[in-house]
């Protein structure tokens, strides 16, 4: 059976190849870009993260209730299609859509700013490690190893309790503990690109060092660095989230999802939606991004499969 | 391997060294001082204090005091809690953590092992999805999330179970904070089990295995059961520290007055000396665990050799 399946699977190859008669020449990307779009769930997550992250952007903006604005006359209102309050509203009368939508600029602001910044401090140190080996290899990897053991979020909290609450304090502390698992694949994939033979072929024929890098080595690390960032944006999303549900994170009248799922978790009995809300969404834009990251594993690295 | 868990054993001391040199540097380096209070204390008496406490020396020196001390088990005094050490604190705080955290990881050591035992040799049964839904479950939805549903569901809507509290080691408070850190430990133990006994029941041995006619549960127990655990001996490392992480949103959620919660107090009373020294202890503790977790690595598989 497997073997017809090939067969047929082949057989449909060789159509393709004939029916798109003059051969054009595709680059690994648009190769992978076509595998990605063929991906439905993957497709699917990538449009819903872009409308939660347009609607956190525009939201707030369009919307007629200002975020920490009270509505004296509708506290604790379920929600409503009629009375402007779609999400409702919390126990201070605020309204639980813009408070939503905020709270998530926050929550993806620092996912964005953190990821970026531990992406840059994996591939640096990891880079930096593979391509230098030996001793200085050992040493950084051994201070990766020990960042591994290490409960994260006590430090974490530890930081934020000596350092304070400010935003930026926050993505600090979240980028320190986050930035592992990206300089650990970067040195791996750095040092097997390293010993490749197409990198001697090149140096064989007498490629300069700065086109062997940014022509041959640099894309090959760009694979796994764009699978491993949408692997780090939920782990980074979801430690900025328990550490606001621990009410270690940014303050009141500023909200962030984990904020607003603790103040939900609170009150959850008499009006459950203040928590439903903020804790579907995050929970979806999680499911998502693990889905796009799943889906960009599968386009970028095919022998995986 | 006596080599290996030396060698091994060495390496945690730098771990261990580098963390508390961090954590007590950045608790100096905050603004103020143990007997800066709303009272002023006159200048004897505060040279005094200071004396008895060795905060009149260099910092080297203090730093020593304070290595020399965690040395002989003493985690220092509370900030807030004048009449309390971190000790005194820990002591009634870490069985509470211990009962739940232990509990629940062995639980699901079980749980998760035994599901994935039958969903590896019946996929695409029930129990294949409800292993595949679990593992869905748990890495898309947080702990924080997952625990006010409980709540919601089972105190509130059923009843069967309290929203929280301890109530002295009542069995009926434990249900739902262990019953949310077994869901979460499942999630990661069901899938890697799953995914490695199918790997192993693959190979050539098994193979040769079901050739000479072996019944099946001598393959699946004799043969395949040791080599499919290791994936997840070595995912209980890591797994440990994620349930440091979920023991203190769960101890949070459900108001058990264990470490997790002691350290998040302490951290909103800004309690800086509590929480140092439950950092410290809980690193230790975190470090030992990846410690016992490589070693019985390298014990039940053969080809470790570092």
């Amino acid at each position: 059976m497997l073997f017809q399946r090939k067969q047929s699977a082949l057989a449909a190859v060789l159509d393709g190849a004939v029916a798109a008669a003059p051969v054009e020449g595709r680059s690994p990307w648009v190769d992978a870009r076509h595998r990605f779009l063929r991906n439905k769930a993957a497709v699917a997550s990538l449009v819903i993260l872009t409308l939660i992250t347009l609607a956190c952007i525009v939201g707030p903006l369009v919307l007629p209730n200002a975020f920490d604005g009270t509505d004296w006359d509708a506290m604790s209102v379920a929600p409503t299609l009629k009375g402007g309050h779609w999400f409702g509203t919390d126990e201070l009368g605020r309204d639980l859509l813009v408070r939503s939508l905020i709270g998530g600029r926050i929550s993806l602001m620092v996912g964005l700013m953190a990821t970026i910044a531990s992406v840059t401090i994996g591939i640096v140190w990891g880079a930096t490690a593979g391509f230098f080996g030996g001793k200085v290899d050992s040493l950084m990897m051994r201070l990766v190893d020990m960042m591994y053991a290490v409960p994260y979020l006590l430090i974490a909290i530890l930081m934020v309790t000596l350092l304070g609450r400010e935003f930026y304090l926050v993505v600090l502390t979240i980028t320190v503990f986050s930035w592992m698992d990206m300089a650990r694949v970067v040195r791996g994939q750095t040092l097997s690109i390293r010993s490749k033979e197409f990198i001697e072929a090149a140096r064989a024929i007498g490629v300069p060092t700065r086109q062997l890098i940014f022509r041959h080595v640099v894309p090959n690390l760009l694979g796994i660095v764009v699978i491993y960032t949408t692997v780090t944006v939920p782990g980074v999303i979801l430690t900025e989230s328990v550490l606001s549900f621990l009410g270690l994170g940014v303050q009141e009248p500023m909200t962030s999802w984990g904020v607003l799922i603790e103040d939900g978790a609170g009150v959850m009995e008499t009006t459950p939606w203040i928590l439903l809300f903020p804790a579907g969404l995050l929970s979806l834009t999680l499911y998502c991004a693990n889905y796009v990251g799943d889906g960009l594993r599968d386009a970028l690295d095919p022998k995986d499969r | 391997m006596w080599s290996y868990a030396f060698r091994r054993v060495l390496m945690t001391i730098p771990t261990l060294l580098v963390v508390i040199t961090v954590c007590y540097l950045m608790l100096h380096a905050t603004p103020g001082g143990p007997f800066d209070g709303e009272r002023k204390v006159s200048e004897a008496v505060l040279a005094n204090l200071q004396a008895k406490y060795h905060l009149d020396m260099p910092l080297w020196q203090q730093y020593l005091y304070y290595l020399k001390s965690l040395l002989s088990g003493d985690l220092g005094a509370s900030f807030r809690y004048a009449d309390w050490s971190v000790n005194d604190l820990v002591a009634k705080a870490l069985p509470v953590s211990a009962t739940i955290g232990g509990g629940s990881l062995l639980i699901s050591l079980v749980i998760g092992v035994g599901l994935g035992i039958v969903s590896a040799l019946r996929q695409n049964s029930l129990v294949d999805y409800l292993v595949m839904l679990i593992g869905n479950i748990g890495s898309a939805f947080p702990s924080f999330v997952i625990g006010p549903v409980l709540i919601m569901v089972f105190a509130i809507w059923l009843g069967v179970a309290p929203a929280g509290g301890w109530n002295d080691f009542d069995v009926r408070y434990m249900l739902l904070p262990m019953a949310l850190l077994t869901f979460i430990n499942v999630s990661t133990i069901g899938r890697v089990m799953r995914g490695s006994l199918i790997e192993v029941l693959n190979s050539n041995f098994i193979r040769t295995a079901r050739a000479k006619g072996l019944p099946l549960s001598t393959i699946v127990f004799r043969h395949a059961l040791k080599p499919a655990l290791l994936p997840v001996v070595s995912v209980l490392g890591p797994l440990a520290i994620s349930s440091i992480t979920a023991a203190v949103v769960t101890e949070s959620v459900f108001s058990i007055p264990g470490i997790g919660k002691l350290i998040v107090n302490g951290a909103a009373n800004r309690d800086y000396t509590l929480v140092l020294g439950l950092v410290v202890l809980v690193t230790v503790v975190a470090v030992v665990l990846n410690l016992l977790v490589d070693l019985a690595y390298a014990l039940l598989d053969p080809k470790i050799r570092y």
